[in-house]
């Protein structure tokens, strides 16, 4: 699997930190997604799906 | 009979009047006629207050899709924008631009001065602030009289004094800011008092911000004061999102308390399970399933298309405002088997109670922690907890932009 993150459309909404917070993180300044692991191992796959659906200002993308 | 009862529900001259009642008996399901809309016609047409026939979207699919394009706006100073009431109409040529009322990339600016204090990790950071404020209020009730009203007692003062907390309003002022602030959120109110009660509030922060800005502490006002001496935003600006954050902050939360209380009490099966449950993750999930249940944001989210578009089978034409009811998608039976179930442990709910898109709720960790210390620990200290009157003898809020209830009687 293979996730990507666009932070200019992201909104700080938090979901995807709450769905999987090995792969996802939020700045300190503002909220914005952080991007932990672009690459995540088998047993994340369904935290980032989650994540990915969850989010609000669509700006996580996942293939694979 | 009248044909007018099974005309083209997107005719404009029969179209239903909104807000709508409740059905007498049923203080947590969604108008009758939203019901069926969302399960047959999911775009359809409604008369508001002003004469006006915007779109009504009841359809959680058609809500997701309309919530994220970018054609569809929430400014509302362009010409036929569905405004909730006169007093808001009125007060919308003055409030200042914030996250509420503009479109990317504005928007996208105003909302990351916002952000910082309720990301994930901060806000569940506060976890044990909330669980002592709770446990504070709770030893209150039980130390006082019965029978108490819960609304006073614990779920209108936890959100208020975490609110308060995170933007740095003193504790002295909590109860006045919480009386002024609750005047606009009323869809009877008169327009002299909707104005009144914003000059209130938008004054009392925009003095606040200047004194962060000549003294500042760790808070979120001498955050937004920095950016005004930063010459980011003005002094108004920032009282606005100061007022708006305070409104959406503290009068939702206290909603959700308590009428999950009655939710729950009125659900003897599903309040036990919460009270035993050794599962630490079924407060959570019980918190987003109240959420979805009662969806107290009944008023519909006000948006205007920018641009002709497509959805549903309908066309929404350019200039065309959109109203977005959020708490009847949550009952969309094609997004949510049983829908009117009430049941905690139903997995993965995708529910629009904080909406969905761009403005989706900037505080909804906040809310979702003290609803889940509120949920997991009242029942658990009060186990006896009930109605001290009867389900047809409380005063809901029909009338509220937020729906909830104006007091809770209850012993133990």
């Amino acid at each position: 699997m293979r996730v990507a993150v666009d932070q200019n459309k992201c909104i700080a909404a938090g979901q995807c930190v709450a769905a999987n917070p090995d792969v996802f993180d939020q700045r300190d300044s503002d909220g914005v997604v952080v991007l932990l692991e672009a690459a995540p191992d088998a047993g994340q796959e369904d935290g980032v799906r989650r994540a990915a659906a969850a989010c609000p200002a669509l700006a996580i993308q996942v293939q694979g | 009979m009248s044909s007018s009862q099974v005309q083209d529900p997107t005719g404009t001259a029969d179209a239903p009047f909104f807000p709508m009642s409740r059905k007498p008996g049923c203080p947590f399901d969604p108008p009758p006629p939203l019901r069926e809309a969302a399960a047959s016609h999911p775009v359809s047409r409604v008369t508001i207050w002003n004469g006006s026939t915007p779109w009504i979207i009841t359809g959680h699919a058609e809500q997701r899709a309309l919530l994220s394009d970018p054609r569809v706006s929430v400014n509302d100073r362009l010409p036929g924008f569905p405004h909730w009431h006169a007093g808001m109409e009125q007060v919308s040529t003055r409030r200042a631009p914030s996250v509420f009322n503009t479109d990317p990339p504005e928007h996208t600016r105003f909302r990351r001065m916002m952000t910082a204090p309720f990301t994930f990790k901060r806000v569940n950071a506060m976890r044990a602030v909330v669980q002592e404020i709770t446990d504070d209020l709770i030893d209150r009730l039980l130390a006082g009289p019965r029978p108490a009203d819960l609304v006073e007692a614990i779920a209108l003062p936890l959100p208020t004094r975490m609110i308060c907390a995170i933007m740095g309003v003193p504790q002295a002022d909590h109860a006045a800011f919480a009386a002024q602030a609750s005047v606009g959120m009323k869809r009877d109110v008169t327009v002299q008092a909707q104005v009144e009660s914003f000059r209130w509030q938008h004054d009392y922060l925009a003095d606040l911000v200047r004194a962060r800005a000549a003294e500042p502490r760790d808070d979120m006002l001498s955050d937004l004061a920095q950016r005004v001496t930063d010459g980011e935003i003005t002094v108004e600006e920032a009282a606005a999102m100061g007022v708006g954050l305070f409104v959406a902050g503290h009068e939702t939360s206290a909603n959700m308390i308590a009428l999950a209380t009655v939710a729950l009490l009125e659900h003897p099966g599903q309040l036990a399970l919460l009270r035993e449950s050794d599962d630490p993750g079924l407060a959570a999930t019980a918190v987003e399933e109240l959420l979805r249940y009662l969806g107290i944001v009944h008023m519909a989210q006000r948006r205007i298309a920018t641009d002709d578009i497509e959805i549903g089978g309908q066309t929404i034409r350019a200039g065309e405002g959109i109203l977005i009811e959020l708490a009847s998608a949550n009952r969309d039976p094609r997004a949510f088997p049983d829908p009117d179930v009430l049941d905690l442990r139903r997995p993965a709910p995708a529910h629009h109670a904080f909406g969905f898109g761009l403005h989706q709720c900037v505080g909804q960790q906040l809310a979702r922690v003290e609803l889940q210390v509120v949920y997991g620990t009242l029942f658990r200290r009060i186990p006896t907890l009930s109605l001290a009157t009867t389900l047809d003898a409380i005063e809901f809020k029909h009338d509220g932009i937020a729906y909830g209830v104006y007091h809770l009687p209850v012993t133990w």
